[in-house]
């Protein structure tokens, strides 16, 4: 019987978060820290010809200059630490100077001069891809894979730039959302037979769509501070992950990644933009080497915008063909990305997320991501499918209304279940239960009910719209290790490497331990937050993986654990090893409890007995990170070590189904989310309260990207208009509902010991979907096929005003 | 002023008073062409019940000296110009953005910053112990500043509305978008929730 989970507890840091004693990045100093600060680019593209320093470094106070001549070269588009050859957006970091104050440091940068020669630049990919068009690389405007056949047959797989241009008819036909036959695309693929699926359809849709990037805008900016002690660097950074920073970090300063110390204790935000180390990471560690002083590299809120990462936006078309029974036969899909500077387009998830919602048995997907001279683009909450399901809720809505069926039931005869499959390689999933997931829906939100009353409630010139919403995710990984450690005190302590993005699914899957080894949580302590508090091989702290992920790796040293116990009571006290159980904290004969060892004498046995039981010898399938996080502890207890290899297959999917009613202001297009109510299918819920928190901060991310966020460019210089908080528009409070209901399937994955899956992605999938859906509800049909759909785009509609669909553009309006 | 801040009521305040919502390089030019001399920039400072001498700029923003000076670190700069409220501490009582405020204009004023908020004995001021209960930070970055926010309303009025509370509360930003547990919170804090 489960005593850890399900059951709601303090996660060890909370309590650091409320007093502010918690430390991040920017509050740890050192003696002789010097302070640096970031010269960025004013320019869109061009490349530096020339820095003249000199006045910088003749102020009093200024220690250095640090410029990508100090760093190892970046071949484009390698998204540099610092810029020289190509400056590819504005505010992409130049050179960084460093002094002992910081009052000092800001004044050196204006005394520092820089040549720039002017490039060619362009903001909106299909202006790239138009004949003509502008190239954000000299090179071109695409990368494409290559592979060449190299010694011994082995392939040589490289990348290159590009420049790929289509015909006007492509970027005509793309423009007014027509399928863009004669395009070019750089990945495409396809099962089954479309034609013979659109052939054998009842109704087919085509619809263009076109979503925005915007910033992540972590509340706190990417700063770092580094110092070297006894050969060894000391790296304050913040970042969503641990143990996964250490090879990449290391390998950015050139060290042995056993001569590296990486300290996160608490990261003010990352949603995907801090997952690994970051360009940016580069500097303080080398610089501070440089100086043989303590470096802080302080990043500002601007420039926290321009290298802190951002969705990629998308302009595509798709065609749904639709049988009689409501089931979708065929989609073809096309995606162009906006992968600004560094061309991270997200085409290939949004296309999952697609098949996901539909399980077509025949569909063709082409893709191609363009680089654009706006900031770099990675990783963002859900990137590619959250988009994704916020322009197809509307689609789907569309396709269910030409068959006659209602709108949660035409998903629910389309959507992934335990034998469904997914994406390109339509492989299968651990688990899915979505239907019961909108079953349940339908139930919290009384579904079958609102959506039969009436749209307009004599509340003024207001109009409801009622919406529903499938988010999903990809949620979890396998194989690496977990390491914990029962002292001579008889407490356990649980190494984690998973870092502490503010989910704390560290502390979650901490319990799946706890839960093996029938330890009270207050006899439990986690170890994480630093490498020297030697940590396992983790996976990165992004993708909503860790609770599957480290639920299961926590499991397997545990009972690695156990099976030391056990063997260590009969060494001592007779018997074989399956003579024994434990509980209470004692491992005991099964025929007679009282011939037992407390688990903290069984640790001090562990330590005399030495070998495997003190992690004087550890398995060979562990990981190096783990190997050295084992050395560091043994002999201090008895160690349980193990690589996760419980067998299974199949990705492990996090779906969210979220449900929404709205009223909408027809004079002034602005709406009011009246109620929310999501069910996640996650498996077993491990921490109830922390779901909850998990599912609402999710929903407001919705709301953001439904009607909030996106990038503003400058189409003539390049210029980026909303750098700061206010002007991009994250949520507030008074901006999202702030009374919502949320609640989990919660039947347990048959692939995880604990039953869980991860949730934090999906959860704006399903949000955005619901409201998007419900605003076309509200407007009797209507697509805008946008994400987001700002109130200007739904006062325009109103007014009959010549707003389309058509000339849609990424980044600029 | 109004306790129950919000940010566009801080905005507006800041527009009409003429006081410096400065960040970057003009924030230290503006240093560095004054001729004030080291007698007239030590100040003293009333920062959660303690006299604190700090040598202090003319421009120098609140949110800094604490921070930097002082080492009160619990206090956040997110943006450093007034728009998301991590930074949000007590002036005698009432919420105020302190990368908006200048410290010299603060001398004769009570300062608390989160470090402040516990009661003597250390525990937990009730706002900190709701946010406990209800799981409230996620992040946490903004955390500091929803519970200077929310200590100033239930000083103000011990029992809000969650309407009232939520109006209150409107000038801090959270990311992570914990709205809801936050402002659970506030209603656990005073009563409301139990």
């Amino acid at each position: 019987m489960t005593t850890h989970l399900g059951f709601d507890f303090t996660p060890p840091d909370v309590e650091g978060k409320v007093s502010g004693e918690i430390k991040y990045a920017e509050d740890y100093k050192r003696d002789g820290m010097v302070f640096a600060r970031i010269l960025t680019s004013p320019l869109p593209a061009g490349r530096v010809a020339n820095i003249d320093a000199s006045a910088a470094l003749r102020m009093d106070g200024v220690v250095g200059v640090f410029t990508a001549d100090d760093l190892p070269p970046s071949p484009p588009p390698g998204n540099p630490t610092l810029a020289s050859e190509y400056v590819t957006y504005v505010g992409q970091p130049i050179l960084v100077v460093a002094a002992v104050t910081e009052e000092i440091a800001e004044s050196a940068i204006d005394n520092i001069r820089v040549d720039f020669e002017r490039r060619d630049f362009v903001v909106d990919p299909m202006e790239s891809l138009t004949p003509g068009g502008k190239n954000a690389y000299p090179e071109g405007n695409v990368l494409i894979r290559t592979r060449e056949e190299g010694p011994g047959g082995t392939p040589i797989i490289g990348a290159e730039i590009r420049d790929i241009k289509w015909p006007q008819s492509a970027i005509d036909a793309m423009r007014n959302g027509r399928n863009p036959v004669d395009g070019e695309f750089t990945t495409e693929w396809a099962f089954g037979d479309i034609d013979a699926g659109f052939a054998e359809s009842v109704a087919v849709i085509e619809e263009p769509f076109v979503t925005m990037g915007y910033p992540h805008h972590c509340l706190e900016a990417r700063t770092s501070m580094a110092y070297w002690e006894n050969g060894k660097c000391y790296f304050h950074g913040s970042s969503q992950s641990q143990s996964a920073n250490n090879n990449g970090l290391a390998r950015m300063m050139n060290i042995d990644p056993g001569d590296l110390v990486f300290i996160n204790e608490a990261t003010g935000g990352g949603f995907g933009s801090k997952i690994g180390p970051y360009p940016i990471m580069a500097v303080a560690g080398n610089f501070s080497r440089m100086l043989n002083r303590p470096v802080q590299l302080r990043i500002t809120r601007e420039q926290e915008f321009y290298i802190g990462s951002a969705r990629s936006g998308m302009q595509g078309w798709i065609k749904i063909g639709v049988k009689e029974d409501g089931k979708v036969a065929a989609v073809d899909l096309v995606i162009v990305n906006d992968g600004g500077s560094t061309g991270g387009g997200s085409g290939n998830s949004s296309a999952g997320h697609v098949t996901i919602t539909f399980q077509p048995e025949n569909m063709r997907y082409r893709g191609i991501s363009v680089y654009t001279n706006t900031t770099p683009r990675g990783a963002q909450r859900g990137p590619g499918e959250n988009e994704m399901a916020a322009v197809l809720a509307p689609i789907t809505d569309k396709a269910a209304a030409v068959v006659n069926m209602d709108r949660v039931r035409f998903r629910r005869a389309n959507v992934i279940d335990s034998d469904g499959v997914r994406s390109q390689s339509q492989s299968g999933v651990t688990s899915a239960f979505v239907r019961e997931a909108l079953d349940q829906g339908m139930r919290l939100f009384n579904w079958n009910e609102r959506i039969n009353q009436p749209k307009r409630t004599g509340n003024g010139n207001k109009v409801r719209g009622r919406g529903v919403g499938i988010g999903y995710h990809g949620a979890g990984s396998r194989g690496y290790d977990g390491l914990v450690r029962i002292g001579t005190d008889g407490r356990l302590y649980i190494h984690s490497g998973v870092g502490n993005l503010g989910t704390y699914s560290y502390a979650g899957t901490c319990r799946a331990a706890a839960e093996v080894l029938q330890v009270p949580w207050d006899r439990c302590e986690i170890l994480r937050g630093r490498t020297d508090n030697h940590l396992p091989h983790s996976s990165g702290q992004g993708g909503s993986n860790t609770m599957f992920t480290h639920t299961r790796t926590n499991w397997v040293a545990a009972e690695d654990a156990v099976n030391k116990l056990k063997e260590i009571a009969a060494a001592d006290l007779g018997g074989s090893p399956n003579d024994y159980e434990i509980d209470g904290e004692r491992v005991f004969s099964s025929s007679d409890s009282s011939q037992g060892l407390t688990y903290a004498q069984a640790a001090q046995r562990a330590i005399e007995m030495g070998g495997r039981y003190s992690g004087m010898e550890y398995p060979d399938d562990i990981n190096p990170i783990t190997q050295r996080a084992v050395q560091g502890i043994q002999g201090t207890g008895l160690i349980g070590v193990s690589k996760d290899n419980i067998p299974g297959q199949g990705q492990p999917p996090g779906n969210v189904v979220g449900f929404t009613e709205i009223e909408l202001d027809l004079d002034t297009g602005k709406y009011e989310i009246l109620d929310y109510a999501a069910v996640a299918d996650c498996g077993t819920v491990i921490h109830p309260t922390n779901f909850m928190n998990s599912m609402r901060g999710g929903a407001v991310w919705g709301v953001g990207m439904a009607n909030l966020e996106r990038h503003v460019y400058d189409p003539q210089n390049g210029l980026p208009a909303n750098t700061g908080l206010y002007q991009s528009k994250p949520p507030t409070y008074l901006d999202v509902p702030t009374s919502t209901r949320a609640a989990a399937v919660n039947i347990p994955d048959p692939q995880n010991p604990a039953g869980c899956r991860g949730i934090g992605e999906p959860t704006q999938g399903a949000s955005v979907a619901a409201i998007a859906s419900a605003l076309s509800d509200a407007l009797d049909g209507h697509l805008f096929n946008t994400a987001p759909t700002t109130t200007d785009m739904i006062v325009n509609h109103l007014a009959g005003n010549s707003y389309s669909t058509q000339s849609l553009k990424t980044n600029t309006f | 002023m109004n306790p129950q801040l919000t940010r566009r009521r801080f905005i507006k305040g800041v527009i009409f008073s003429g006081a410096a919502v400065t960040t970057g390089t003009g924030y230290y030019l503006a240093n560095a062409q004054t001729g004030q001399s080291a007698a007239e920039r030590l100040v003293t400072l009333n920062v959660n019940g303690r006299s604190r001498p700090v040598d202090v700029l003319p421009s120098e923003t609140l949110a800094y000296t604490l921070r930097y000076k002082l080492d009160l670190t619990g206090t956040k700069i997110g943006c450093n110009r007034g728009e998301c409220g991590a930074c949000t501490v007590l002036l005698d009582g009432v919420p105020n953005y302190s990368c908006s405020v200048l410290t010299q204009n603060v001398k004769d004023r009570a300062v608390t910053s989160v470090e402040g908020v516990r009661s003597a004995n250390g525990t937990l001021h009730a706002v900190q112990q709701a946010f406990v209960a209800e799981n409230a930070p996620q992040c946490g970055f903004c955390t500091a500043g929803q519970v200077m926010s929310a200590v100033a309303l239930l000083n103000s009025n011990p029992r809000p509305t969650r309407d009232e509370a939520l109006q209150a509360m409107s000038g801090n930003l959270c990311r992570c978008g914990a709205y809801e547990h936050y402002l659970n919170g506030v209603m656990r804090a005073s009563g409301q929730i139990v």
